[in-house]
């Protein structure tokens, strides 16, 4: 601070420019997804997590209740696979709504949102990073799984449609995230929220026992609830349906990869401008 | 002449501006209630009041992050409520949050904010490697800033403000929550960034800043400018200068007392032990001139006479019946 300098605005003033056009659209979606690309290298806790956490998962389940919970013509196994995934993904989408609470708390949103930048950036960024993370994730969870003895029972093609109808799932559930992280405020609270509406959601489903094992209000619950339709349409695509399931009651469940596909359009046509509109109108209190 | 003209003409107008809240559970508060401003171009204008006198609203506002209910704004004549997006890339923003992201290097945060100004990725490369040499951050140059000082932090927000060369440069509170010597600095780097003529508008809660750095003071309190003008203009705004003394001997006190009332513009003020006196005058060196030689002819023994002009603390007492001071425990962080 002592030193004599030039005074800073004397260097080649660079002149700033408003976004326009599909070019500084893509770039202005890279550099924020770069932010938490970055971020996901220097925390490694978020990796660790993200990786350690479905392994445990699967082995837990694999080895712990794959004893004590019988599905009838299935190796339990099998069946469990696509819950977990089911799970972890959903839970991995949950990162763009604290995410988006804390750079909201700690005035980074402002600073954003007084650059001339495209106003979808941030968001897009933000869910890109938690895309990436349940990636990593996914391809952890595979590997796993083939350890512990899993298999496709269906074509590399199904299964490959599987892996994409999962990560889209949870990347439109970070839409809804990131619009609940900017509304609430606090990452906290949307951390806790997220796990008590989560939590049931992803137990009280099809995703580690049998639908007709629940009780007849639990099943009921079990049978519209959207975390069982995206179970049922993993287990469909990787060829992982017990053999004696009896046929599902529910439409949802009669067609579960429509279904998952309409509830992805769906959130993504509400909460990619909700977010958007939030994002313009937030800022630190 | 024209030039001259041009140069004064506003280039921030805020004309009646009104903000409410409604907190949960809690009255309506009007964060601004009627706030005009107005800064002509390439001056620095303070924006000085105490906490939760509108300040930060008020900036809110100008650098299109919340909407005014009522009243407008403009900035070079784009209106700030409906022409954001050609605002944005000609104004600097340095909140009151130094707002850096933790996990990047200050490289990293200036990079960042470049490219998002447009400024290609090599011009923002360079721009960035400038700002960290001309603020002094290479130290934080590959250091993620988590675990820098407020100062380092409130310097890389600062950098980031002047990643372009902004016609505008809004500073909001650039000092709160800093300690003295970082203060000094800030100040510094403030002072020669104005030398070269940007339009500043910055907030503080201490006078002492806005009469260091600005040209123009405005006095703000409950949401509405309640005074602008040059820091002289403000003080001689509440009545000249004082002629005060001090005496040897408080028997001397009641006499004294007779001459400082027959210059006063007022009553004359006394202090508890009957030895400090003084009086606002309207030409102090002439009335102090008087002053000096009556208390001589009566013989009048004194250990001090002088003439003090009122501070700005004295302006701020004076405007809005309070004080300006604040209890900085509560900012700091």
């Amino acid at each position: 601070m002592t030193t004599t300098r030039q005074t800073p605005t004397h260097v080649a003033p660079p002149v700033g420019r408003s976004t326009a056009g599909l070019g500084d659209w893509f770039s202005d979606g890279w550099i924020t997804t770069r932010r938490n690309l970055i971020k996901i290298k220097r925390v490694p806790d978020i990796l660790v997590f993200t990786t350690l956490q479905p392994i445990m998962f699967v082995l837990l389940f694999s080895y712990v209740y794959a004893g004590s919970i019988d599905i009838p013509g299935s190796d339990y196994k099998e069946f469990i696979m696509a819950g977990i995934f089911a799970q972890t993904v959903v839970f991995g989408s949950t990162y763009s709504g604290s995410a988006m609470a804390q750079d909201l708390k700690d005035g980074i949103i402002d600073r954003f949102r007084t650059l001339p930048m495209n106003p979808t950036a941030v968001l897009v960024g933000r869910t890109n990073g938690d895309l990436l993370i349940n990636a990593i994730s996914m391809a952890v969870m595979l590997a796993t799984g083939f350890i512990v003895g899993w298999r496709v029972r269906s074509s590399f093609l199904e299964a490959v449609a599987a892996v994409a109808l999962l990560l889209l799932f949870a990347y439109a559930l970070s839409w809804v995230m990131a619009f609940l992280g900017m509304s609430v405020r606090s990452p906290e609270i949307i951390n806790n929220v997220s796990f008590l509406v989560l939590f049931p959601l992803t137990f009280i489903s099809n995703a580690f026992v049998p639908l007709d094992s629940l009780p007849t209000p639990l099943r009921i619950f079990a049978e519209y609830n959207p975390v069982s339709a995206l179970v049922e349409a993993a287990r469909q695509l990787f060829g992982n349906v017990p053999a004696q399931t009896p046929e599902p009651t529910s439409w949802t469940l009669q067609n579960p990869v429509l279904t998952v596909l309409i509830g992805i359009v769906l959130m993504l046509a509400i909460f990619v401008p909700l977010a958007t509109r939030k994002f313009s109108q937030v800022s630190t209190r | 002449m024209v030039a001259t003209i041009v140069w004064r003409m506003a280039y921030i107008e805020a004309v009646n501006l009104v903000k409410t809240y409604t907190p949960k559970g809690a009255p309506v508060v009007r964060a601004l209630d009627g706030l005009s401003l107005s800064v002509p171009r390439g001056t620095v204008t303070a924006l000085l009041g105490p906490n939760g006198a509108g300040k930060t609203t008020a900036v809110k506002v100008l650098t299109t992050l919340i909407t005014a209910d009522s009243g407008t704004a403009t900035i070079d004549g784009l209106d700030v409520a409906t022409q954001g997006s050609e605002i944005r890339p000609i104004i600097g923003v340095s909140g009151q949050y130094a707002a850096v992201d933790e996990n990047l290097t200050g490289f990293e945060n200036l990079d960042m904010v470049g490219r998002l100004y447009h400024l290609g990725a090599k011009a923002s490369r360079r721009r960035a490697t400038e700002l960290i040499e001309l603020f002094d951050l290479t130290e934080a140059q590959n250091r993620p800033v988590k675990g820098f000082s407020g100062g380092m932090r409130r310097r890389i927000d600062l950098a980031g403000a002047l990643v372009i060369d902004p016609r505008v440069l809004f500073l909001d509170e650039p000092t709160t929550g800093l300690d003295p010597r970082s203060r000094l600095g800030m100040w510094d780097i403030i002072t020669r960034l104005v030398a070269t003529g940007t339009t500043v508008l910055l907030t503080t809660q201490y006078l002492e800043e806005a009469d260091q750095l600005a040209d123009d003071i405005a006095v703000i309190d409950n949401g509405k400018v309640i005074a602008q003008g040059t820091s002289d203009e403000l003080k001689s705004s509440i009545g000249g200068q004082t002629v005060e003394l001090s005496l040897v001997s408080e028997a001397d006190s009641a006499s004294a007392l007779e001459i400082l009332r027959s210059h006063g513009t007022s009553a004359p003020d006394v202090s508890a032990d009957q030895r400090t006196l003084s009086v606002t005058v309207a030409s102090g060196p002439a009335a102090l001139q008087s002053v000096l030689a009556q208390t001589e002819a009566r013989g009048i023994r004194l250990h001090d006479a002088g003439m003090k002009r009122p501070t700005l603390d004295d302006v701020f007492l004076t405007l809005t019946g309070h004080a300006a001071t604040v209890e900085e425990e509560e900012k700091a962080s």
